[in-house]
């Protein structure tokens, strides 16, 4: 290990800013552990929980028993607990399981049953009657589903964000391009070598997401799992449409994938995907034209309508897959040493669940944790469609994104934020700005003036000073 | 302040149409009249060309984009219109009535009619459903053409042009006046869109690298564009070298208020549905300028704006 100077001493380092990562350090913080979260990128939610499908998920279709199980309906529970005082917001629209055709109808009891065992008390059959009154705008050759009336849509991004801000206004720490790069343990203490400087910390948590397994390898040097990249592509239709769609639709899951759901967020959108491909790259998260229009085709016949909407926008995430299906949840309690790998698709849910888990297994050591007995609250960022926005408060400063209605006041505060936004991608997740259907028709230029020098890689390639404007 | 407030006409944009008719309806004698702006300044998107292709028919010399609107601008000021900034416009009601938002306020404005000209937008490389990784440095004309004219920021270097129709050439002038080097100009069809085929060697020797009958496959770049795949109808694809995909025209009407309203939307244009005298499903509104597809000059929509100024002007007068 390079000597360098140390960061900060904490007892618990937490590895990675993703949904989990944000999740756990909050719960350790508020538990009332010196807390320090690593992140590769010069952003929080740059990997994994970049792109999901935004959904709260009651677990119904969990596999029962199982550490998944819990820490998703523990999470959704602590989600609720917790949402008021973060500001959180939440649309209770419910999903529905719907089969399209015969032989998923034939499917919808297991899906019943299976919720059932999994406590979820208030889902049931709906004959295709009565689902037609629930989503009247829904291609006619449906056959029945299944209603999940708990499922709720939220901020993929504001949620987690608070999380973590949460955790820095009551003295965790956060440190940014810090790459994990090795790490030694003396048998009490880790020195882990990041690429921002070293830190030192009695426990680790690796929450590395899509790089779990090499964090692993890396400093543990042992690791029982390989994360195998999962792509999954989405296509965003226009808010107009947002009428179209009560709830989430979902389809009666297969043995690999929870298949395609067409589902509208909170941002006001109605969204397709995502698609399940297995690829090697971790990063690549490009998409595929033919895939896309097969997606498009795929929602049009769900929702006729969507054939006369416009396209907003078509992303790609990447789920932290294994070679299992399960999570990969372990404790190599000789090197303090806590392991939450290969969170997949439920990990936005699992999130809070995955921080109480490990709450849980500090109370069983001899640590004196002592919790904060009245935590700072923060505020997320409003952007949900139909609560307050920004633009509702007077003083806004001046209006940058017209699609999304982003406010200059509001990208000023994510700029200045404390875990501010250091890449075009961090500000989109932060503020909503270019993601609307223009995607930077009008608010590019103004964002490259107001984000000069703020970006390692910026807008602009530089000044364009000596470029003569004849 | 304005919450509140009832006009004879309310003009939603103050683009080269909107001021158009505004100044229009002044010079009839309709007085009470209020032109809004979601931009911090009128003139609208020809502010964001900096050659000289403008005014030709309406102030009878060559202007830049941005000395065009200028003069819009000194137009409307000198008949006296009330033109608000950064006055966001977010429901089109029954009755003429709006719901706006500003940074000082937010509530309702009234019009006996209400002229929508919120004109049009290039479609962007998501709606085109482009393959590839999305990098910095993939934009539409006018996000290009913003940074360099309106912010004084340098995009890229070495842009590669996607499309041939009138603006894509605006995007190569302003590449060129920029003295960068557009590493190709791609179009889909076996033909330019805007010049004949008979330039097509012209362009290729002296401008920039074309490639005709051809797609953008794919686009590579982790940080910023690096490179594009383009295949052509034989399917020979070609890399090609850049630092930035410029998306041009395929415009779609900025018509999002009226889908969303209780005003018809024209599903084949983009447009709203209007009747031969520009006026919507409720005879309250009406609709000009580019908003109503395809794509117009400035100076044809400043033509517009007039003839459909005095239209108003006369439906108010005789009811």
């Amino acid at each position: 290990m390079k000597e360098t100077k140390i960061l900060t001493h904490v007892e618990i380092l937490v590895i990675g800013g993703g949904v989990v990562g944000c999740a756990v350090a909050r719960q350790m913080v508020l538990d009332g552990a010196k807390v320090a979260l690593v992140e590769k990128s010069s952003d929080i939610l740059a990997g994994a929980s970049k792109g999901n499908s935004a959904i709260l998920h009651t677990g119904f279709d969990a596999p029962n028993g199982t550490l998944e199980q819990s820490c998703v309906q523990n999470g959704y529970a602590e989600y609720l607990k917790i949402r008021e005082k973060l500001n959180l917001p939440i649309e209770k629209i419910g999903a529905n399981v719907v089969a399209w055709n015969y032989d998923q109808e034939a499917k919808l009891e297991n899906v019943l049953e299976k919720g059932l065992k999994n406590g979820v008390s208030d889902i049931k059959l709906l004959s295709k009657k009565e689902i037609q009154q629930a989503e009247p705008h829904l291609a006619n050759h449906l056959k029945a589903a299944v209603s999940v009336p708990g499922e709720y849509i939220i901020d993929p991004w504001s949620s987690p964000y608070a999380y973590l801000l949460q955790a820095v206004e009551n003295g965790g720490e956060v440190f940014c391009d810090a790459e994990v790069l090795s790490g030694e343990f003396d048998g009490d203490n880790w020195l882990v070598e990041t690429a921002a400087g070293n830190i030192s910390a009695k426990y680790v948590i690796n929450c590395a997401g899509l790089y779990g397994d090499i964090v692993n390898t890396r400093v543990l040097k042992e690791c029982d799992f390989s994360i195998r990249p999962r792509k999954g592509q989405f296509i965003v239709f226009d808010k107009s449409a947002r009428d179209l769609l009560n709830g989430v639709i979902l389809p009666v899951p297969t043995e690999r994938t929870k298949g395609i759901v067409l589902f509208p967020t909170i941002f006001g959108n109605i969204v397709v995907g995502p698609t399940a491909e297995e690829q090697e790259s971790r990063s690549d998260s490009g998409v595929v034209e033919e895939t896309l229009k097969q997606l498009k085709t795929q929602a049009i016949e769900m929702l006729p309508q969507l054939e006369k909407t416009q396209i907003t926008a078509t992303f790609a995430g990447i789920r932290p897959a294994t070679e299992e299906k399960y999570y990969r949840v372990s404790q190599n309690e000789d090197k303090n040493w806590i392991t939450l790998g290969g969170i997949r698709s439920t990990g936005l849910t699992s999130a809070l669940g995955l921080g109480l888990h490990v709450s849980n297994i500090f109370a069983g050591k001899e640590t004196c944790f002592k919790r904060i007995e009245d935590p700072i609250s923060v505020n997320a960022p409003r952007l949900a469609e139909k609560f307050p926005r920004d633009f509702n408060t007077k003083g806004y400063g001046e209006m940058i994104c017209h699609c999304e209605l982003v406010t200059k006041r509001e990208i000023v505060d994510a700029l200045n934020s404390k875990i501010p936004a250091k890449s075009l991608s961090g500000l989109k997740r932060r503020t909503r700005a270019t993601m609307g259907r223009c995607q930077g028709f009008y608010c590019s230029g103004k964002l490259a003036k107001l984000t000069e020098a703020q970006f390692k890689n910026s807008l602009s390639i530089n000044d364009k000073k000596g470029v003569s404007n004849a | 302040m304005l919450n509140g407030n009832s006009y004879d006409v309310i003009i939603v944009g103050a683009g080269p149409t909107g001021l158009s008719a505004a100044v229009s309806l002044k010079k009839i004698g309709i007085i009470n009249i209020l032109v809004v702006e979601r931009e911090s300044i009128g003139g609208g998107t020809v502010r964001h060309c900096g050659h000289r292709s403008f005014g030709l028919f309406d102030f009878w010399r060559l202007l830049t984009g941005a000395n065009y609107a200028k003069k819009l601008r000194e137009d409307a000021e000198k008949y006296n219109v009330n033109v608000q900034t950064k006055v966001t416009v977010t429901e089109y009601m029954p009755n003429g009535v709006l719901s706006f938002v500003s940074p000082e306020e937010a509530g309702t404005i009234t019009g006996k009619r209400v002229l929508i000209t919120t004109g049009l937008r290039e479609t962007p490389r998501s709606a085109r459903l482009t393959s590839g990784q999305r990098p910095l440095g993939v934009m539409t004309t006018a996000a290009f053409q913003s940074m360099l004219y309106l912010e004084d920021k340098l995009p890229c270097r070495r842009p590669v042009i996607i499309g041939s129709e009138i603006v894509s050439f605006s995007a190569l002038m302003t590449a060129k006046h920029f003295k960068m080097k557009p590493a190709a100009m791609v179009e889909k069809n076996s033909n330019m869109t805007f010049l004949p085929w008979m330039f097509n060697k012209i362009i290729s020797l002296f401008v920039v690298p074309l490639y005709l009958g051809s797609k953008v496959i794919d686009i590579i770049g982790e940080q910023r564009v690096e490179a594009i795949v383009i295949e052509d109808t034989k399917g020979i694809q070609t890399k090609v070298l850049c630092d930035a995909v410029v998306f041009t025209g395929e415009f779609v009407s900025n018509s999002t208020l009226v889908r969303t309203s209780h005003l018809e939307i024209n599903h084949t244009t983009t447009s709203p549905q209007i009747d031969k005298n520009g006026r919507c499903s409720d005879p309250n509104y009406y609709a000009a300028g580019n908003v109503l597809m395809p794509f117009k000059t400035g100076g044809k929509c400043w033509r517009l704006g007039r003839k459909i100024g005095k239209v108003i002007a006369n439906d108010l007068n005789f009811s």
